[in-house]
């Protein structure tokens, strides 16, 4: 089983007056998993829809090896595909459900059965093929979907949040298993979801949709450490603004000389982006700062420190400093020395207030 | 704390016994009884009356002959098997329309949703009288440049008394409300729109998967909406009565000026086999449900 190659080119669909897709070009190497992360509304699961045939782009083409495929009806396409809500046939058994694709093109029931009980064993779960989905956890139930969806030899897997429906162990385990599985058929595999840490720590490559167009795509570390666009930094993790003035390629900021890494905006006043966990706290008795709120995340704690000036800023502590580390504890902030990011001071020039950082929900992230 | 935790749970005691939930106050199952016997005066009074009335004999004082006779009175065989033809046709007609008509508006135009609602329960408020005259006034216009028309061939078939199309197509109507509810019921219990995806995506045609995917988990809603629509087939008098057919009801109402204990002795038997309908019926979604 090999993977196909996609490419979105200038896709386009706008639902009434909201625009689901804004021109979206993106090509998925084959053999790859390219994740689709965005905020609800972006537009990641239309265009998973488009390639899936469910949806018809108003605009541009889907490209799969090379051919058009936005004229071939949905029951046409070679794509496999998982969905968010549980959508195992209730009135079959789980062999049956993972069959069910073989019957479609009529083959043989003792072949449908040999390689059902093979996609069976290889999801692990040799022995629930007599089962109903109802007797199913929903752990199992997205694995037997992921088998079904895998049963025709598909070239192209499609996933459409599979895991947003299961708790939080469940879904560490099944996206490992899921990677597993994907590497080892290679096929290429479209992952949409809003959860950035799963797309971070599946993903060969991260694309980042808003508004219906890709901000970027890179490779998770990338992504993370160089993110493109402040929107990207925003989305991806937590980003800490913190005012600082550069000088030639050094930027200062509270007191500390750092290389500015990337371009260097036009104005001396700018915004340095530095995350979380590149902000270090020492406990000092007669320091600027003050911890003002700590929430223990079992592995880290994240604490808002208000400096001087008024900034907060967030910083990501090893969890068991949580305690000498409590809310009213006077702290000393530094940064990591290492190259950081600038962007031009937009907010403040806008009048609105010191806004040191912006968190994006994070789901789960322990 | 492991060590001594058992490795296999014995595994009924973390099922909770059905009849193990705390009761409820005794006042509140007083209240249960009194409500149930009310309920019950309420249909077994009239039942038993009618039962009392078919066995009275004057002279025996007790005889189940009304029973005897419904089989060789003139006209039953004839009549129920119009009725129950009439039925089926018309379970197989409103079945046919409003399914796909609602699996279509559920999946490509949700915003006509109410739309189809509406229409459908429609027929709930026009009474029966009304629709008739309108229908029988349809019928006798035919004016005569006409006649040689397929049209008017057309409106002279349906009316063709050992199978009159035309009440089919008024028990269509009057079957719409119950037939919408019942299926919309079952959709709803259903994730349509991903269970439809999940088939086209895995290969198949729109026939195949209505068939395998859809039917098969709305067998019981399809099942009610059919026993509901049989209901009032078999029961529906005054459009068949208007416009002159021998339908069941229709045959019990005439003969009861001649046999009044036989068209009872009817009534009763009727009634008796549509509880035997139902109960098979509830009992079928149960397995359902029970998923075996």
């Amino acid at each position: 089983m090999n993977g196909a190659r996609v490419e979105f080119r200038g896709l386009r669909r706008t639902f009434g007056s909201t625009t689901a897709l804004d021109g979206l070009d993106l090509t998925v190497e084959p053999g790859e998993l390219v994740a689709l992360l965005g905020p609800s509304g972006c537009g990641k699961t239309t265009a998973l829809r488009c390639l899936a045939g469910f949806e018809h782009p108003d605009e541009g083409e889907i490209l799969v090896d090379g051919s058009d495929i936005t004229p071939v009806p949905a029951n046409r396409r070679d794509a496999g595909m998982v969905f968010q809500s549980y959508s195992l046939f209730p009135n079959m058994s789980v062999k049956e459900n993972v069959a069910f694709g073989m019957r479609v093109r009529k083959a043989p029931a003792a072949k449908r059965h040999a390689r059902a009980q093979e996609l069976l064993d290889l999801i692990g779960l040799p022995s629930i093929g007599d089962r109903y989905p109802h007797q199913l956890s929903g752990g199992q139930q997205q694995r037997v979907a992921l088998a079904r969806a895998l049963a025709l030899e598909p070239r192209v897997l499609l996933l459409d949040e599979p895991l947003s429906a299961l708790d939080a162990k469940v879904r560490v385990t099944l996206r490992e298993e899921i990677r597993r599985l994907q590497l080892s058929l290679g096929i290429t595999t479209i992952f949409v979801t809003h959860d950035q840490e799963e797309a971070l720590s599946m993903a060969d490559r991260v694309a980042v949709l808003r508004a219906g167009r890709l901000e970027q795509v890179a490779d998770p570390a990338t992504l993370y450490d160089r993110p493109a666009t402040p929107f990207v930094a925003e989305f991806v993790g937590t980003m800490n603004h913190i005012p600082g003035r550069v000088s030639g390629d050094r930027v200062t900021v509270l007191g500390q000389m750092l290389p500015v890494d990337g371009e260097v905006p036009g104005s001396t006043d700018v915004d340095v982006l530095v995350r979380p966990e590149a902000v270090l706290v020492t406990p000092e008795e007669d320091a600027g700062g003050l911890v003002m709120v700590s929430s223990f995340r079992g592995s880290i704690a994240r604490l808002t420190v208000v400096l001087p000036d008024g900034t907060e800023v967030l910083s990501d502590v090893p969890g068991h400093d949580a305690v000498r580390l409590a809310p009213g504890t006077r702290v000393r902030v530094a940064l990591v020395e290492r190259p950081v990011l600038v962007s031009a001071a937009t907010e403040r020039a806008a009048g609105a207030t010191p806004r040191a950082a912006v968190a994006v929900p994070e789901h789960n992230a322990v | 704390m492991a060590a001594l935790t058992p490795e296999t749970l014995p595994a009924p005691a973390t099922v909770p016994e059905p009849g193990a939930r705390p009761g409820r106050p005794r006042r509140f199952r007083a209240w249960r009884g009194v409500i149930l016997f009310f309920a019950a005066v309420y249909f077994l009074v009239p039942l038993i009356a009618s039962f009392a009335f078919t066995v009275k004999e004057p002279d025996q004082g007790f005889s189940l002959d009304a029973y005897g006779q419904i089989f060789s009175a003139e006209g039953f065989g004839r009549s129920i098997l119009l009725s129950l033809g009439l039925g089926v046709a018309t379970i197989a007609l409103v079945l046919l329309l409003t399914l796909p008509a609602m699996l279509a508006v559920r999946l490509s135009v949700p915003k006509l949703r109410p739309v189809l609602e509406i229409v459908c329960t429609l027929p709930l408020v026009v009474p029966p009288i009304t629709f008739v005259a309108g229908i029988s006034r349809v019928l006798q216009w035919g004016p005569d440049y006409l006649a040689t028309t397929p049209l008017y061939q057309t409106i002279i078939s349906v009316q063709n008394p050992d199978f009159p199309i035309v009440l089919v197509l008024a028990y269509v109507v009057l079957a719409l409300p119950f037939a919408y509810r019942a299926l919309d019921a079952g959709l709803g219990a259903m994730d349509v729109r991903t269970l439809v995806e999940a088939a086209r995506n895995l290969g198949a045609s729109w026939p195949h998967l209505l068939f395998r995917v859809i039917v098969p988990n709305l067998r019981a809603a399809l099942a009610s909406a059919a026993f509901l629509t049989l209901a009032l087939v078999l029961g529906e008098f005054t459009i068949a009565q208007l416009l002159s057919y021998q339908t069941f009801p229709v045959w019990i109402y005439t003969i009861s000026d001649s046999q009044a204990q036989v068209s009872v002795a009817v009534s009763v038997f009727s009634l008796l086999i549509t509880w035997l309908l139902l109960l098979g019926l509830s009992s079928a979604g149960a397995r359902q449900r029970s998923g075996s």
